[in-house]
C-alpha cells in the first residue's frame, strides 16, 4: 500500500518547495468544479431541509406560529423534553467521568471488552432500544407483574421515557473523554498525589481543568440527542397527549393530524436547538484548539 | 505519538493503581452499564430463546419481512455509496481549499447529528412531496421521491453524510504533502498522484466512513418513516415493522426481527472495528 516513492521524512531538514502549489494542487477549473459540487450537495441535503422547517412553520404567519408554541399540549411536551434531558444528561455525565477515570488511569483485565460494551448503544437501532424496555417492564415483561402489583407505572409513563433516553445517550460523554484522558496520561495526577492532594482534590484541580472542553463537548452532543430522540422514546411513550409526549413525538402527532404548520412550529424549536448545538460545538472546538496551541507554544519557548 | 503511548503504558503497568478511586469508579461503571445496557439487552436474548425455532424462522423469513430487509439493506447501501462519493468531495474541499463560507459549511456538516430525526423526516417529506420545493421540480419528469423507496434513500443520505466527511477529514489533514510533491517530482500527473498516492492512504478511512453510515442507516427510524409512505412490501423499513408488531402486541414477532437486525448491527460493528484497526496500522506504517 505504501506508494513507491522515496521517504522524504528520513531527511531531517524540510525544504519548502518553491513551486509546491503548482505541483500539489489541482488546476483552477478542477478546484472550482469540486467546490461547486460540494456546495450544491450541502445546499440540497443540509441547507434547504433546514430552511424548509422555518418557512413551513411560518407559512400561516407569526400569530399562528406563536399560538402553536404556547398551545397546552406543546408546552407540556416542551416541559417533558427539558425534564428528560435534565435527568439523562447528568446521569450519563457522572457515568462518563467515572468510566473514563477507571479506563484511562488504571490497567485492569477486560478493559477492551468494557470499551466495546460502552459503545454498544450506538449500534443498536433506536426502535430496539425502546423494545428492550418494553420486554422488561411491559405487562408480559420480566418485571411487568411485580410492577402491576405494586402499582408502579414505568412503561407508557415518564420513567420509561427517561430510561430509554438514558440508554440512547449512554456513550456520548464517555467516548469524548476516554481518548482525551488517554492522551493526557497520569503524570499530572501522580504529581498531585505526591504533593499530598486527596483523590477528589486531584480530580477537581488537576483532571477537570484538563478535560473541561472535552467534557462540555460530550455534554452538548448528549443533550442534543436526549432532547431530539424519537424512535426509542416513541416505542415506550404510549403517546398520551399532554402527559407522555416529548417534543419530537408532539411533532409526529401534529404532522399525522395534517396540522402541518403547528408540527413545523414545534419542529422549528428543535431545529433552533440543533443550530445552538452546532454553534456551541464549534465554539468549544475553537477554544480547545486555541488552548492546546497556546500550551504547545508555551512548552516550546 | 507512539512513544508517548508506550511510555504511558509502561508507567501505568509498572506503578499500577497508585491513583485513588479505582474501585469506586470501576464499580459504578460496571453497575450502571449492567443496569442500563446489559440487563435490558439480555431481555431481548431471553425473549428470543423462549420462541421455538420454527416460530422464529417463520417470523423472520415471511415475505413482508423479507421485502423490508431488501428495502432497508438496499437503500442503506445506495445511500452509503452516494455519501462515499460526495462525502469525499466535501472532505477534500474542506481540507484542501479556501473559499467563502468554508467555516460555515464545516459547522453545517454535523447538522444531521444535531437535528432530531423526526424534524429531518418531516422537512425532507415537505421538500420532496409532489407539491414541495424539489418534488414539484421533479414532478414534470414523472420522478416521485416522497412515499417511494427513493425517498427512503434520500433520508438515509441525509443521516449518513457526516459519518463519511468526519472520518475522512482528519486523515486528509494528516496525510503528508511531501509524498504528493515527490510523486509530482517523479513526473506523475495530478490525477495519477490522486489515484495512486492519495487514494490508497484515505481508502481505509473512506471504507470506515462508508461502514459507519451504512450501519447507522440500518437502524434509522425517525427520518425515514415520514418520507417512506410505509406501504407493506414496497416502502416499509425493518424498524417500522418492529414497531408495527409491537403495536399489535406481537412481542415475540417484534423481538425475532429485532434480533436479526441486532445481529446485522453487531456484524457491522465488528467490521468497523477491524477497519479502524486497519486505519491505525496504515497511519503507523507511513510515519515510521
Amino acid at each position: 500500500m505504501t506508494p513507491a516513492v522515496p521517504a522524504l521524512d528520513a531527511d531531517p531538514v524540510r525544504f519548502e518547495p518553491v513551486f509546491a502549489p503548482a505541483a500539489t494542487t489541482e488546476p483552477r477549473w478542477v478546484r472550482a468544479l469540486l467546490i461547486t459540487i460540494a456546495l450544491a450537495f450541502a445546499l440540497l441535503f443540509l441547507l434547504i431541509p433546514l430552511a424548509v422547517v422555518f418557512t413551513e412553520a411560518l407559512r400561516k404567519g407569526w400569530s399562528a406560529y406563536l399560538a402553536a408554541i404556547v398551545d397546552e399540549d406543546a408546552r407540556s411536551a416542551i416541559r417533558l423534553t427539558l425534564m428528560t434531558a435534565a435527568i439523562a444528561v447528568p446521569a450519563n455525565l457522572v457515568f462518563g467521568v467515572a468510566a473514563s477515570w477507571a479506563i484511562t488511569k488504571f490497567e485492569f483485565f477486560g478493559k477492551n471488552l468494557l470499551l466495546t460494551l460502552i459503545d454498544l448503544p450506538f449500534s443498536v437501532s433506536p426502535v430496539i432500544s425502546g423494545l428492550i424496555y418494553v420486554l422488561l417492564f411491559g405487562a408480559h415483561g420480566w418485571f411487568g407483574a411485580w410492577l402491576m402489583e405494586h402499582d408502579i407505572q414505568i412503561l407508557f409513563a415518564v420513567p420509561g421515557i427517561v430510561l430509554a433516553t438514558v440508554f440512547v445517550t449512554f456513550p456520548f460523554v464517555a467516548r469524548e473523554l476516554i481518548p482525551l484522558m488517554q492522551s493526557q496520561g497520569t503524570e499530572e495526577e501522580e504529581a498531585a498525589l505526591v504533593l499530598g492532594a486527596s483523590g477528589w482534590r486531584i480530580f477537581w484541580h488537576v483532571t477537570l481543568p484538563n478535560i473541561k472542553w472535552g467534557l462540555l463537548y460530550g455534554v452538548i452532543l448528549c443533550n442534543a440527542r436526549a432532547m431530539g430522540e424519537f424512535g426509542a422514546v416513541s416505542v415506550v411513550s404510549g403517546h398520551i397527549r399532554g402527559e407522555t409526549n416529548t417534543m419530537p413525538l408532539q411533532v409526529e402527532i401534529l404532522y399525522n393530524e395534517y396540522n402541518f404548520a403547528a408540527a413545523f412550529a414545534v419542529a422549528s424549536l428543535l431545529a433552533l436547538l440543533a443550530l445552538a448545538t452546532l454553534a456551541l460545538k464549534t465554539f468549544v472546538e475553537w477554544r480547545a484548539s486555541a488552548e492546546s496551541a497556546a500550551l504547545r507554544t508555551g512548552e516550546s519557548s | 505519538m507512539i512513544s508517548a503511548l508506550s511510555s504511558l503504558n509502561s508507567s501505568t503497568s509498572a506503578r499500577r493503581r497508585v491513583l485513588p478511586g479505582f474501585h469506586l469508579a470501576l464499580g459504578f461503571t460496571v453497575l450502571y452499564l449492567s443496569l442500563i445496557v446489559l440487563l435490558p439487552l439480555s431481555a431481548l436474548v431471553f425473549k428470543t430463546l423462549t420462541m421455538s425455532w420454527d416460530a422464529f424462522w417463520n417470523t423472520v423469513s415471511s415475505p413482508r419481512v423479507l421485502a423490508a430487509y431488501r428495502l432497508t439493506f438496499g437503500a442503506s447501501l445506495v445511500a452509503a455509496m452516494i455519501n462515499a462519493v460526495f462525502g469525499t468531495v466535501l472532505a477534500w474541499v474542506l481540507v484542501r481549499y479556501d473559499f467563502p463560507g468554508k467555516r460555515l459549511l464545516d459547522a453545517l456538516i454535523d447538522l444531521p447529528f444535531a437535528l432530531p430525526t423526526a424534524v429531518a423526516g418531516i422537512a425532507l417529506t415537505a421538500l420532496y412531496a409532489p407539491n414541495g420545493w424539489i418534488g414539484s421540480l421533479l414532478a414534470p419528469y414523472d420522478i416521485k421521491v416522497a412515499f417511494t423507496p427513493l425517498g427512503v434513500a434520500v433520508a438515509l443520505v441525509f443521516i449518513g453524510l457526516p459519518f463519511v466527511v468526519r472520518t475522512l477529514q482528519p486523515v486528509l489533514e494528516e496525510s503528508e504533502r511531501e509524498l504528493e510533491e515527490a510523486a509530482a517530482c517523479l513526473g506523475a500527473t495530478r490525477l495519477q498522484t490522486f489515484t495512486q498516492v492519495i487514494f490508497p492512504t484515505i481508502l481505509p478511512a473512506l471504507l470506515t466512513g462508508f461502514a459507519l453510515a451504512f450501519a447507522r442507516s440500518l437502524g434509522e427510524y425517525g427520518s425515514v418513516i415520514f418520507i417512506a409512505g410505509n406501504m407493506p412490501m414496497v416502502s416499509e423499513i425493518v424498524p417500522l415493522l418492529i414497531v408495527t408488531k409491537l403495536e399489535q402486541y406481537d412481542y415475540a414477532g417484534a423481538t425475532a426481527i429485532a434480533v436479526v437486525m441486532l445481529a446485522a448491527s453487531f456484524a457491522m460493528l465488528l467490521t468497523i472495528n477491524l477497519l479502524q484497526a486497519w486505519v491505525r496500522n496504515h497511519g503507523r506504517k507511513e510515519t515510521t
